[in-house]
């Protein structure tokens, strides 16, 4: 059961590299690119614009969408079928809430305001960088924000809790427990929470401790992209 | 927006809203490999201009088809993911994208590009499936020729999964694929009177036909699409084969 050392030598705390830009796609009112170790997510924001069917329009405020798509080409293993499927339709679910939980929507009512989430190469963490991404597009786009989100995934592998799983360890053989987590940097407030596995109290504690920390790293690779793009010559 | 007159107008003086010459391709022309390769077996990344379209290729062993018992077979799709542009929908496959894929599957397949004999493993039992996907990243005009481009930077990226006879090891990868044939494809548009290539998005919705042509390195034609609704005479499909042939030189300096 026990787990030593990380497959590719990182301490248990230790996030994958990271990188991040903003603006990449041109057509899109916000977007931006976040990798995090081999996992490459792109996002990018559209509207807000008339929302139809008219019935779907809320008086108050916007409505957030959100796509979650793993390109056909950038699973591990063999192709993975186009076209949504449960796991993908859930993670759009959840994006959207973490998402949500920091926009104002009210200063567009009856408006739709889409982010789109593509990943072109995947090693595990995907809704989590999907997010990250989801996250800098929004803040491009110039939406009013309480503050960024920013998501990884801590865990149990094997005995040990970890930071930021990758594909090898989601799959280690005698067990690992994926909870993929995001969190407001400024406040330290959970926006999603998710859990596969069988974990003590104890242990979630310590993983929430963790994934905690490592979104505050995160937040800092967002900050500096966002800040990149914007930066005035002096 | 810029409408159909102007366009028409502009045309009419020999000009182009950005300027370009008629049969000039926007800059800068990219192709960059490898954008998926831990997942993808071969992958890449096109931009022309402001369109930037990704393709990758997965590789699976599976049963042949019982006609083509010793075959390996392709498949070619293309997706409009709403990533890309305001104008594309979530949602299943539309008639774009389907047009798409099969405009890019026909010139792969008909100029022998790949030996599909070359990827049967045990006759009757295992072949090689090739599956290239291919993405819009950002949409603005010529997707045809950026995404026929994208699929032959794919391939030619393209290495074997190890095979052991029983499973695939995705995590290694042998041989290069090989290609018998490097077909691409060119797009002439029909504005007017005048013939025009990698049209803006804009442009491209004040055209009135399109020719989609493939072509191999040795000049041969091995596939063709027209689109749009207006008729284009004899004289117009000869001048837009000799603009195709041209301009598909220069694309494949780039690959």
């Amino acid at each position: 059961m026990s787990y030593n050392k990380r497959n590719d030598g990182r301490a248990f705390d230790e996030l994958r590299p990271m990188d991040a830009k903003v603006g990449i796609i041109k057509n899109a009112l916000g977007s931006a690119m976040f990798r995090i170790g081999k996992t490459v997510a792109l996002a990018a924001v559209y509207g807000p614009s008339e929302l139809f069917p008219k019935f779907l329009q809320k008086k108050e405020e916007g409505l957030l969408r959100c796509t979650y798509n793993m390109m056909a080409f950038s699973g591990s293993g063999t192709r993975v079928k186009p076209g949504p499927s449960r796991r993908s339709r859930e993670i759009e679910l959840v994006t959207r809430n973490a998402l949500e939980s920091v926009l104002d929507l009210s200063e567009c009512p009856r408006a739709v305001i889409n982010v789109n989430i593509e990943l072109i190469q995947t090693d595990a963490g995907t809704r989590c960088a999907g997010i990250c991404a989801a996250s800098m597009a929004l803040a491009d786009a110039g939406f009013k924000m309480k503050d960024l989100v920013a998501a990884v995934s801590a865990g149990l592998v094997g005995d040990k809790i970890v930071l930021d799983l990758d594909y090898s360890e989601e799959s280690f053989e005698e067990g690992a427990v994926d909870i993929p987590m995001a969190f407001m940097p400024r406040t330290g407030k959970i926006a999603l929470l998710q859990l596969d596995g069988e974990i003590t109290k104890e242990q979630l504690r310590e993983a929430i401790k963790l994934a905690k920390k490592g979104c505050k790293q995160i937040c800092e690779v967002q900050r500096q992209a966002l800040k990149e793009k914007y930066k005035t010559e002096e | 927006m810029i409408t159909k007159s102007y366009t028409l107008k502009l045309a009419k003086k020999g000009e182009r809203v950005d300027g370009r010459k008629f049969t000039e391709y926007r800059k800068p022309i990219k192709i960059e490999y490898g954008i998926s390769a831990k997942s993808a077996e071969g992958s890449a990344r096109v931009t022309i201009g402001n369109t930037e379209v990704v393709a990758g290729v997965k590789m699976n062993v599976e049963s042949p088809f019982p006609d083509m018992p010793d075959e390996g077979t392709l498949v070619v799709n293309a997706e409009l993911r709403p990533i890309a542009s305001k104008n594309f929908e979530n949602g299943p496959p539309g008639i774009d994208s389907i047009e798409l894929s099969r405009i890019v599957d026909r010139g792969i397949r008909e100029s022998g590009a790949l030996d599909f004999k070359k990827l049967c493993i045990v006759s009757k039992e295992k072949v090689w499936v090739l599956f290239v996907d291919i993405y819009p990243l950002n949409a603005d005009g010529n997707l045809f020729d950026a995404s026929a481009l994208a699929a032959m930077a794919a391939l030619k990226d393209a290495k074997f999964p190890k095979f052991d006879g029983e499973a695939v090891d995705y995590s290694q990868h042998e041989d290069h694929l090989e290609l018998e044939k490097v077909p691409l494809a060119c797009t002439v548009f029909k504005i007017g009177e005048s013939f025009i290539i990698d049209p803006t998005d804009e442009e491209e919705l004040n055209t009135d036909a399109r020719l989609t042509i493939a072509i191999t390195e040795e000049g041969k034609i091995c596939a063709m699409q027209k689109g749009g609704t207006a008729e284009l005479s004899e004289d117009d499909i000869n001048s837009m084969v000799e603009i195709a042939v041209e301009k598909v030189k220069e694309l494949r300096k780039y690959l």
